[in-house]
């Protein structure tokens, strides 16, 4: 399956190159670091915490961490992307291995699935890590952990494969860049349709609604807010009104099925569409 | 399937934008063939050589190699490539590189390790097989990637400037291997413009200008000499004119340079000249080196 060569040519090449090595370990320090901070939430005015105290600040502390976790997940994803396929065809390595009997989407595929197989070798262990840490010290688990890492390596897929889209025709720079600022697009994109809802402004919330479709990125990071909250802070939240919709990290509700589809559909599209261009581009 | 040449082109064209790449290109390559494809820089040789392999697409026109339409992945089974620009990825060893193009060209996953032995040996890497590409020099990446050309057993192998980065012993070792191939019956198409190095191991070849083949054939075709020197004396005024049916005619000090004239006809041209009253001291043909031709062919004479 030359599919899977490439993927592990892929993998290999992101583990042996140092970026990797870096981001594991500064992944680590933090982790250690938001393990000891949790540790030091006990009291509060001088008095011990109750539960309830507790587990609000600390479900809280974790959606911060978890919106650490997805940025960075996010830009290491746009890293491997982006130089992916333009690196190789500017450097030349492309050109010995496409001249073999190996088709263009095999060699797309591969790559993709490469940086995949990084982002969950990054993404399962630290993140269960924290969780695991966090469980150890205050006794506390999210709701939907599972949810919470799956809605995060969907976050990254989707930007990762408009990334290597990008990678078939643009510079390894120039696609990171423009990559990452659509992802940032997205994140305000959520704002503004939260600001919509909460101010009835029809325009705003189209606003939201478009850029939820076009890049599904801040649609997925508020899937793994919502599997952060616990059941009790949602519904004291939406007793509150709908204030709360312009908060980029809070979520009442997950994805619903029509937006996974949605979603599914896009990562499809544009890993087509990355196939496509690929094997129309001259090398 | 082996009756098939290794290579033939139609009207291979191939247009970047308003750059005229490749105009029509038309040859045949015979299997066994040690062909060597030569140009001035700019020429068109690594266009010619990315159409053939599938990297890029032509414009207009068809081409086979080894009995399989370009493009095709079936085309691509048999055959070993050293691009022009050579990069192996700096962050696997020699036998990875190697062990990767085993796997991609499909070789018999018993016959790796021999194989890659046996590529790294021929190369003179045996000693580098464990050291990282990212350490080589560009001389070792170009022999790694001549390495990478030779394995699976291709049937054509495609060089595109193999000695660029080589020095002496190196572009002698390149040699060396291509008559090994040559003995072993694999079609070698050698894109270069270093012309000793075609003359010395080519058996066929093609001279590509501004995107056409001006001229193809073997050496021997190609340098075969229809110019005639000789040294005359005594030979009156105005009875040069009298030789334009023989060929063009040209002076150099005591020296009448006729060309085009058919080998056949020097007996006749000798005669003629002592009839005018010339006393011929010499008489010898010109032979043209690949390097004279070569530069004749692309001024246009």
């Amino acid at each position: 399956m030359l599919v899977l060569l490439i993927a592990r040519l892929t993998v290999l090449e992101l583990l042996r190159r140092r970026l990797f090595l870096v981001l594991i370990g500064l992944t680590l320090i933090v982790v250690a670091l938001t393990s000891w901070g949790i540790a030091q939430v006990t009291t509060v005015g001088g008095r011990p915490m109750t539960r309830v105290e507790q587990v609000t600040v600390v479900s809280q502390l974790l959606i911060l961490v978890g919106f650490m976790f997805s940025f960075t997940l996010s830009f290491s994803a746009v890293f491997a992307g982006a130089p992916s396929l333009s690196g190789d065809l500017e450097s030349g390595t492309a050109l010995a291995i496409l001249a073999r009997p190996i088709s263009r989407a095999e060699f797309v595929i591969g790559k993709w699935l490469g940086v995949i197989a990084t982002i969950l070798i990054y993404a399962l262990p630290t993140t269960a890590l924290q969780l695991f840490l966090v469980d150890r010290i205050v006794q506390y688990v999210p709701p939907h952990p599972f949810e919470f890492v799956g809605f995060m390596v969907i976050e990254g897929i989707v930007v990762l494969t408009l990334a290597l889209a990008l990678s078939t025709r643009l510079a390894g720079m120039v696609g990171g860049v423009v990559a990452l600022i659509l992802w940032g697009v997205a994140w305000i994109g959520g704002i503004v349709g939260g600001v919509g809802l909460v101010l009835n402004n029809a325009t705003a919330t189209h606003i939201g609604t478009a850029t939820r479709l076009i890049l599904p990125t801040d649609g997925m990071w508020r899937g793994a807010v919502w599997a952060l909250e616990p059941a009790t802070i949602i519904a004291a939240i939406r007793a509150s009104g709908p204030a709360a919709a312009g908060n980029p990290f809070f979520a009442s509700e997950p994805p619903d099925a029509l937006y996974l589809a949605w979603t599914a559909a896009w990562i499809v599209a544009f890993l087509g569409l990355a196939i496509w261009s690929f094997q129309q581009r001259e090398i | 399937m082996i009756d098939t040449p290794a290579i033939v082109t139609r009207d291979l064209a191939k247009r970047y934008g308003a750059l005229q790449a490749l105009a029509g290109l038309n040859m045949t390559i015979p299997r066994g063939a040690i062909f060597g494809f030569l140009g001035p820089n700019g020429a068109g040789k690594t266009t010619s050589v990315k159409l053939l392999l599938g990297l890029a697409r032509p414009t207009s026109g068809s081409a086979e190699i080894l009995g399989q339409p370009i493009g095709e992945r079936a085309s691509r089974r048999r055959v070993g490539y050293l691009p022009e620009l050579f990069r192996y990825q700096p962050w696997l060893t020699a036998r990875e590189v190697l062990l990767l193009h085993c796997e991609l060209a499909g070789v018999d996953r018993a016959a790796w390790s021999r194989e890659i032995e046996d590529a790294l040996a021929v190369v003179g890497l045996q000693d580098r097989g464990s050291s990282r590409v990212g350490t080589f020099s560009k001389g070792m990446q170009q022999r790694l990637g001549l390495g990478v050309a030779l394995l699976g057993d291709p049937e054509l192998v495609l060089l595109d400037e193999p000695t660029s980065a080589l020095d002496p012993v190196g572009r002698h070792d390149v040699r060396e291997i291509i008559r090994g191939l040559r003995d072993r019956g694999v079609t070698v198409f050698l894109n270069s413009h270093l012309l000793s190095e075609v003359e010395q191991v080519c058996d066929r070849v093609a001279v590509v200008d501004r995107g056409k083949v001006i001229a193809e054939g073997t050496l021997d075709e190609l340098l075969r000499s229809d110019t005639v020197r000789m040294r005359v004396s005594g030979l009156p005024r105005g009875a040069k004119d009298q030789l334009a049916p023989f060929g063009a005619i040209d002076e150099d000090g005591d020296w009448l340079v006729v060309r085009g004239v058919d080998a056949d006809r020097v007996p006749d041209l000798v005669a003629h000249v002592v009839g005018l009253g010339g006393r011929v001291h010499a008489v010898e043909p010109r032979h043209e080196t690949l390097e004279d031709r070569f530069l004749r062919l692309l001024s246009g004479d």
